[in-house]
């Protein structure tokens, strides 16, 4: 078991965000967590790595700050990227955690860097300054930085959002491709087509708590849509996959 | 990376040398450096090491730890703006050695004007952690820095305000204004640990600055201990900008200077700009304190206002470019 959490419950200027989470993640599980705006997705995540005050346990946040570095990689929702560093000075960021003060990244921190450049199609940013880069292509490279981390669990806070269509695909794709390695994989999204189509298991969070936890075909149905989304939707099982479309909202 | 550390390096040890040879006692280069070396009797081995030895000595000292503290408050923040004044160590320390001046402390010792003036920063950077508190974010650091800076500024002028003693007011304006003139090897000795010790603090943190680039809560994910970074960060600054704003009085714009234009030479890693800064901050102490025996060799220009004078337009400039570059 790659995560376990159970009883987490987060309480921020005195309004309860999050309620008695419990959950699992095993290894080569792609895990979409879903729920409206304000539905506690962030703060999930955030209280599962301990970095915000909680109750309840999760197996992450009882690590050492280091170990939780290197069991798990954490692309937060604000894009921050403070300062004018090349494309691959950015991802090298992501081999902090094993990297001791002072000591310069060997063939193995290379190789993953390398990869997690070539994986994210950065090879042409390369030596760009990535503040200069369009906001999709920040992103990109942000999780770039987040993929170089190698950690057994990758949890990304809304990582495909306002990447264009091809590589919103090619992301969830590659996602896909690391779950299929035996990687865990905890990611938020809005996007529920692409949440059914990709994602081997569904968590949708309504209110601070987990509204239901399983496959798409089994989470996402009319019932649920209405009650945690306020919307309808079509979904079929069709011959290119699992098509989902949201349609109307519910008056 | 390694032209820029041998071109600052090389900088340094000429300036180093500028330093020691230029002097109102006309002697030649070698005389006087075989004075510095050999000793012997008469004044000018005196003047050497007594003189203008400790003005170099603190000149690297000094603009190195400003360049250094300038350079990690800016990567701790995130803001290319931040000064190392900004905790209000600064401030303190002068309403230290104000206050020393004003009451005649200051004529008991040669200790006794950098000694008020460490208590006053130190007084002052418990009061911003104080406010800051230990968990609080880098927003209410910097509002707690500008409230003791603000609290020092207004008692100094409260002190210049109701000082029945015009030579005293004389005195204090003179010494705000930050100088090397006339100090000593004792004031090496005071300054050194002080800016020793809180530079390795300083020094220690480019990990967490370099990881900080990606926000605080990124940087937290992947292992790096926030509170302790913060902390060390503070405690090293107040070490290093207390001690030398209690022997030199307030030197402003390398901290804030520097480290800007070093940040391109370095590819804006805050971490290797640590090195690059502190080692930015001596060539430019080392230039000024130079310029000033220069410029007006009669005068006594003040090293404070040397400094404000050049990096104000260089700090334009560099806005100004930095705009262009938005554009």
């Amino acid at each position: 078991m790659t995560l376990n959490v159970s009883g987490l419950g987060v309480t921020l200027r005195k309004r309860r965000v999050l309620s008695d989470v419990s959950l699992t993640i095993g290894k080569g599980e792609l895990v979409g967590l879903i729920g409206a705006n304000g539905a506690g997705k962030t703060t999930l995540m955030r209280a599962i790595l301990g970095l915000v005050p909680h109750e309840g346990q999760s197996s992450l946040a009882a690590m050492q700050p280091l170990a939780r570095g290197r069991a798990a990689a954490w692309m937060p929702q604000t894009r921050e990227i403070a300062w004018a560093v090349t494309v691959e000075t950015l991802v090298t960021l992501g081999r902090t955690p094993h990297l001791g003060m002072g000591q310069k990244p060997n063939d193995a921190d290379r190789a993953a860097i390398n990869h997690a450049i070539n994986r994210m199609d950065l090879g042409l940013f390369r030596k760009r300054a990535a503040t200069r880069l369009s906001g999709g292509e920040q992103a990109r490279a942000l999780i770039a930085r987040a993929l170089a981390q190698e950690a057994p669990l990758l949890m990304a806070d809304e990582p495909i959002a306002g990447l264009d269509p091809a590589h919103q695909i090619a992301t969830m794709e590659c996602f896909a491709g690391l779950a299929a390695e035996g990687r865990s994989i905890l990611v938020s999204l809005h996007d529920l087509g692409l949440a059914a189509r990709y994602c081997t298991r569904l968590i949708v969070l309504d209110k601070g708590r987990i509204a239901a936890d399983g496959p798409p075909q089994k989470v996402l149905t009319p019932q649920l849509l209405r009650a945690a989304f306020g919307i309808t939707a079509w979904f079929e099982q069709t011959a290119q996959g699992p098509v989902f479309q949201p349609l109307d909202i519910v008056k | 990376m390694k032209r820029l550390f041998a071109i600052l390096a090389a900088m340094m040890v000429l300036l180093f040398l500028g330093s020691l040879v230029i002097g109102p006692a006309k002697t030649g280069i070698g005389e006087n450096l075989v004075a510095l070396l050999a000793g012997g009797d008469g004044p000018l081995p005196l003047i050497m090491r007594e003189i203008r030895l400790p003005r170099a000595l603190l000149a690297v000292m000094i603009g190195g730890g400003l360049g250094l503290a300038g350079a990690a408050m800016q990567g701790y923040l995130r803001n290319p703006l931040a000064d190392p004044g900004l905790i209000g160590v600064s401030s303190s320390a002068a309403l230290g050695a104000v206050l020393a001046i004003q009451t005649g402390f200051a004529a008991m010792g040669s200790l006794a004007l950098p000694g008020a003036a460490l208590v006053g920063a130190l007084a002052g950077v418990l009061l911003v952690m104080l406010l800051a508190g230990p968990r609080g974010s880098s927003l209410t650091l910097i509002l707690a820095g500008i409230a003791i800076s603000a609290l020092a500024a207004a008692l100094t002028s409260l002190v210049l305000n109701l000082s029945p003693n015009p030579f005293a007011s004389n005195e204090i304006i003179f010494w705000m204004m930050g100088s090397l003139a006339d100090r000593s090897m004792t004031h090496v000795s005071i300054a050194l640990p002080f800016i020793l010790t809180g530079g390795a603090m300083l020094a220690s943190l480019g990990r967490g600055l370099d990881a900080l680039t990606l926000g605080e809560d990124a940087a937290e994910a992947m292992g790096i201990n926030l509170h302790r970074l913060r902390l060390t960060l503070i405690l090293g600054t107040a070490a290093v900008v207390g001690a030398s704003t209690a022997v030199a009085g307030a030197i402003g714009f390398v901290g804030l200077v520097i480290p800007h234009i070093l940040r391109g030479f370095v590819g804006g890693r805050p971490g290797a700009l640590l090195w690059a800064s502190a080692m930015g901050g001596a060539v430019m102490l080392l230039a000024a304190d130079i310029a000033v025996r220069m410029v007006l060799p009669d005068r006594d220009l003040k090293l404070g206002v040397l400094t404000a004078l050049v990096g104000a337009p260089l700090f334009l400039h560099l806005i100004y470019r930095t705009r262009r570059a938005g554009q």
